[in-house]
């Protein structure tokens, strides 16, 4: 029989010679196709006599595997080379813009509430709501504002009718909450804030008709003018995250509260007013019948454009109402 | 209350300067809103009398005087103002003085040596305008600096009071507390009772003893009325903002200021009879000071005499008996009425006065005899005249009832620790009467403070003089108990957050809307009207959102936005009328939305298509809670006003309408001046909220199986119709039934439409053969067939 060796050199030309893998699988027929010299070898063995064909065999499958190598040592380096090919053709430009979607965004107003709700949530105020188109009753004489008090002077109030009016403040909420939970048998401790849309017949560069504030209630009974500064003074401080934030209270006076005080904040170097707070006064309590020897509570109202302007930075009280997609945009 | 800060530290001994009483007095409760300097910042400038004027030679305006500046010898100062001549007093500024903006130097004024200028008051800083130079009392003295003759160094403080604190609208009342607050001493004028010596007496009659518990008349007969005000009295006057009207009044408004009892002096010779104070009759009618003409009502209170009502107690005094210059005889009164008698009186008539804003709050009564007193004496040093003996009827006159402070009930409220001692202390500084005993003290507040009835009344005293700044900020301790959490009710922001993952941005719009909106736009001709709008375009209260939409697309399109995703969350507002006529109104927080343009922003790498129906209609099941099987969300084809009659939906929730999808009216896109269209939704956000809590079904271990069936219909069939019929139907095996095709056109006659609809079956018992499928596709047809005049799509 014949030495073969040769051949696996000489498919290793023709392999590497082989271009596509159409070349390659046509070089590959001439060694190992049905008619391929290794083909042919092997069919050749048959003529051998017994002890002669092992040996023959084991030479031919040697230079079989060395063939079989070379073509896939050449099959994967084509392939490589398609796939490199195929791959140069796919490659984009990564730097193109996204496909971009619409962007939403939340009214900065929603932003400020939904940091004030989170941050009295933590330490347990439920919020509650209450209705804009509030009687005379609610927004005025069981918050102990009589009619023709001079208070009622203080609040520009939007009337409905004899009756009705849009709510001047958020404090109503305080005894619509107060009269439910007596209602359904829930006794102090009561701890609530009530956000929401507020009217006064004001509309200037620092006045609008309508705006928001929160309304901040606790009943209990250990429940100190102290422990309001200190309420107040840690929202201030979380809210806008500076520890060096401190509250000033200055007397005033609102008939739903006393003591009553107004909030000042440090800011600046100077004080910028941000509410009004105070003790709830007896005559409130006893509108919801709640004893007002064993019970006592603080209530406290924050402007909230006021706080978001601050947090903001944003200058002028108009922008919030607005509502120009180039201002809201701000706020994603 | 406007007042002099010198004219308070005349009353008041404080140590503490302009700034630092400022501050006290803000912080202890009467904010003080302003302080402006009465003048400037100047010097050098002297009271100076002119000896000579010569005309200058080579001016003809021009005067050159020699004036006496009070040094030993005179100055030559030229002169331009027309008012300068020999013996007229004036300020002049000397070489080197510093004025407003500009300083005095030695000059030449056309060839003549100028040692000085004389002013105006203009020239100081103490007016807007001035006509000529300054022109001071005759007994002026020559050489004293300016600024003290005129008293220049002081500050008009205006305090915003709270109507609590009527004890504080008088000069009495805010030393009163200034020295309480600072422990100052001090110095009021003491008031002694004028010598009767005439015996006339004017009779008068309190009929309404409770309106008015006290009231004290007094004739003064043969004043001058024409005598001039004293210039420190004007000055007072004029530095709390009052203007001088004739002697007698400015010196009922000076004891009103200096005391805060409003007097009223009337011309005796023009009261017919006695007098009387009564309740109005029904319609009486009176021509008041400032000429009004008011009709009365029987619960005004006046003062009348035999002719009919002369004053309006409280309030306004009457023209017809009002003091003029001629008046000879006068008759003045000081009064105390009854705050609630009062009280919005003044209002009514669109008035108000320095007397009803301090009568509603409450006068002093212990002062009502000081005033007239007091008033009678300044009138006798201006005007002359002979007083009579005052006549005073005096009936129960407020009750000051004993109020208890309990110290552990003030430790406990403020929350910080007081002593008995302590708290004696500052109830002393506040001038109230009290007696102690067990660390109990019961306290009779003084006339003059109608704000002290109950022991949070006297807290509040206490703390404001303790100070609100020495109150600690104290963490409260309270035991900790969890919130509820409802599952079953989402919160409100869970829907914004879902619109703003849909690309759509928050507003906030205003409640109230322009009327047109709600009538033309949303068809609704009873809004809720408000009584006083601050605009016309701001008169009702809106029942949809959708008005407020429109118009910020507008304004953001005005500012070249070319497409816009808009939602607002809040009230819409409602009346129904009871069957008394009464008014019902009922809120409803809404969320509505608005598309305009393309959904997405132009770009290179998405075609930018305006948006359509369906796709707001993605936003909307997103809203829903998409595929969330508890609720049973259903559309259906309807009409509202504002909308495309032919791109309409009706929104239900388990049947219930919730809400409205659907394309702009085409009449409004043209009204709006819309060149794309415009979507719009709006849901009740209730109803939006409430989700059940999910509850697991049974996974099935076997794998469905989908069958495809091409159907046709006649084309005006709801498809959400023929879905619905056969998730109803309840077909055995048939799991879910989905429309994935949709085709009219070539190949389908017209008025059909061809539907290519997915069935998934399943077992849960064993795997589905061909056959069970077989059967349970030709139920869906069979139903389709029957209910909807389906056939088979060739």
């Amino acid at each position: 029989m014949a030495d073969l060796t040769h051949l696996i050199s000489e498919a290793q030309i023709d392999f590497a010679n082989s271009v596509t893998m159409n070349d390659l699988e046509v070089a590959k027929a001439k060694y190992l196709g049905k008619t391929g010299l290794l083909t042919d070898a092997l069919k050749g063995l048959g003529k051998l006599s017994n002890e002669e064909r092992p040996a023959a065999g084991a030479a031919i499958n040697v230079v079989k595997q060395g063939v079989e190598a070379a073509l896939s040592a050449r099959r994967e380096a084509l392939l490589n080379v398609e796939q490199a090919k195929q791959l140069a053709q796919e490659s984009i430009d990564v730097t193109l813009p996204a496909r971009a979607q619409s962007q939403g965004g939340l009214h900065p107003v929603t932003l400020t509430l939904q940091r004030i709700e989170q941050l009295f949530h933590s330490i347990g105020f439920e919020v509650a709501t209450g209705p804009e188109i509030e009687s005379d009753f609610y927004n005025f004489t069981a918050l102990n504002i009589p009619e023709d008090h001079p208070a009622r002077a203080m609040h520009d109030t939007f009337y409905i009718d004899e009756a009705n009016v849009l709510r001047t403040h958020t404090s109503p909420v305080q005894i619509h909450y107060m009269e439910n939970a007596l209602k359904n048998n829930k006794t102090p401790p009561l701890k609530i804030i009530a956000p929401g849309r507020v009217y006064r017949v004001d509309s200037d560069a620092t006045h609008s008709p309508m705006f928001h504030q929160v309304e901040g209630l606790w009943v209990d009974e250990e429940i100190s003018f102290a422990n309001l500064k200190g309420v107040v003074q840690d929202f201030l401080q979380k809210f806008f995250e500076r520890d060096d934030l401190t509250v000033r209270f200055r007397p005033s006076f609102f008939p739903f509260t006393e003591p009553s005080a107004e909030m000042d904040m440090s800011w600046n170097g100077g004080w910028l007013e941000i509410g009004g707070c105070g003790m709830v006064h007896p005559e409130v309590f006893k509108h919801v019948n709640i004893d007002h020897e064993k019970y006592r509570g603080f209530a406290f109202g924050l402007g909230v454009e006021r706080l978001a302007m601050l947090r903001y930075g944003v200058n002028d009280l108009r922008h919030f109402f607005n509502n120009d997609l180039r201002f809201l945009s701000q706020f994603r | 209350m406007q007042f002099s800060e010198n004219w308070l530290r005349s009353l008041v001994n404080t140590d503490l300067d302009s700034q630092a009483l400022s501050h006290a007095l803000t912080m202890t409760g009467l904010e003080v809103e302003e302080m402006q300097a009465v003048a400037a910042p100047f010097s050098k400038v002297v009271v100076a009398k002119i000896l000579a004027a010569v005309k200058h030679p080579d001016a003809d305006r021009l005067q050159v005087c020699t004036v006496d500046v009070g040094l030993a010898e005179p100055v030559q100062i030229v002169c331009g103002a027309a008012n300068a001549r020999v013996g007229l007093i004036a300020p002049c500024a000397l070489v080197g003085a510093e004025l407003p903006g500009f300083s005095i130097k030695q000059a030449k004024v056309r060839g003549i040596e100028s040692f000085g200028m004389m002013c105006s008051s203009k020239e100081l800083g103490i007016s807007e305008e001035a006509t000529g130079l300054l022109e001071l009392d005759s007994d002026a003295v020559i050489g004293q600096s300016i600024r003290e003759h005129l008293d220049l160094d002081d500050h008009l403080f205006t305090l915003k009071l709270t109507p609590n604190r009527s004890d504080c609208l008088s000069l009495k009342g805010i030393a009163r507390d200034v020295a309480a607050i600072t422990g100052a001493s001090t110095s009021f004028e003491t008031i002694s009772a004028v010598t009767a010596e005439l015996s006339e007496v004017k009779n008068i009659v309190v009929t309404e003893q409770t309106a008015c518990p006290r009231y004290c008349g007094r004739l003064i007969l043969g004043v001058n009325a024409k005598a001039t005000t004293p210039s420190w009295m004007l000055k007072r006057l004029e530095r709390s903002g009052l203007r001088s009207i004739s002697a007698v009044v400015d010196v009922t408004n000076y004891v009103l200021l200096v005391l805060g009892q409003p007097m009223h002096a009337f011309d005796a010779d023009k009261l017919n009879g006695d007098l009387a104070v009564r309740f109005a009759k029904e319609s009486e009618s009176l021509v008041l000071l400032n000429d009004q003409v008011v009709t009365l009502k029987n619960d005004d209170l006046v003062i009348a005499d035999a002719s009919g009502a002369i004053a309006l107690a409280g309030v306004m005094g009457g023209k017809p008996s009002s003091v003029t210059d001629d008046t000879v005889n006068i008759f003045l009164e000081s009064a105390f009425f009854t705050p609630a008698v009062i009280t919005g009186k003044a209002r009514r008539l669109g008035l108000s006065t320095d007397s009803s804003y301090r009568f509603e709050r409450g006068v002093d009564f212990g002062n009502t005899r000081d005033a007239i007193e007091y008033a009678t004496a300044l009138i006798q040093q201006i005007c002359g005249g002979k007083a009579a003996a005052v006549s005073e009827i005096i009936s129960a006159l407020p009750n000051r009832n004993p109020v208890k402070l309990r110290l552990a009930r003030l430790v406990s409220v403020l929350g910080i620790p007081f002593s008995q001692d302590k708290v004696a202390q500052l109830l002393t500084q506040l001038g109230f009467s009290f007696t102690t005993a067990d660390n109990v003290f019961i306290i009779t507040p003084p006339s003059f403070r109608f704000d002290i009835a109950i022991e949070e009344d006297l807290i509040e005293e206490i703390a404001r003089l303790h100070g609100y700044d020495h109150i600690p900020a104290t963490p409260p301790v309270a035991a900790l108990t969890m919130l509820e959490a409802p599952e079953a009710k989402s919160p409100l922001n869970k829907l914004r957050d879902c619109l703003v993952s849909s690309g759509y941005q928050e507003v906030v719009n205003y409640s109230f809307v322009d009327e047109s909106w709600e009538r033309d736009l949303l068809g609704n001709t009873n809004p809720i009207k408000l009584k006083n709008p601050i605009a016309s375009n701001l008169s009702v209260m809106r029942t949809s959102l959708w008005g407020g939409l429109l118009d910020t697309l507008v304004y953001n399109l005005n500012r070249k936005q070319d497409r816009a995703m808009l939602f607002e969350v809040g009230a819409a507002y409602f009346q129904k009328t009871n069957q008394d006529s009464s008014l019902t109104f009922v809120e409803s927080t809404y969320i509505s939305g608005l598309v305009y343009g393309s959904a997405k922003p132009e770009q290179w790498s998405a075609d930018a298509s305006d948006v359509d129906f369906f796709e707001v209609k993605a936003h909307v099941d997103a809203l829903l809670g998409g595929a969330n099987t508890h609720k049973q969300v259903t559309y259906e084809k309807a009409e509202h006003v504002t909308l495309h009659p032919g791109q309409t939906a009706r929104i239900l929730l388990n049947g219930v309408a919730i809400g409205w999808l659907g394309k702009l009216h085409p009449k409004w896109q043209q009204h709006y001046s819309l060149s794309k269209s415009t979507f719009l939704f709006e849901l009740q956000a209730d109803a939006v909220l409430n989700r059940q809590i999910p509850s697991y079904q049974e996974v099935s271990k076997l794998l469905p199986v989908r069958r495809d069936l091409a159907v046709v219909v006649d084309a005006d069939i709801a498809v959400n119709a023929l879905l619905s019929a056969i998730k109803q139907a309840n077909i055995p095996l048939v799991l879910d039934v989905a429309l994935f095709d949709l085709y009219q056109g070539q190949g389908i006659a017209e008025n059909k439409k061809s539907l290519a609809l997915s069935v998934l079956m399943h077992d849960t018992q064993k795997t589905l053969t061909d056959a069970d499928a077989d059967a349970a596709i030709a139920n869906v047809l069979q139903l389709l067939q029957n209910n909807f005049g389906a056939t088979l799509r060739n």
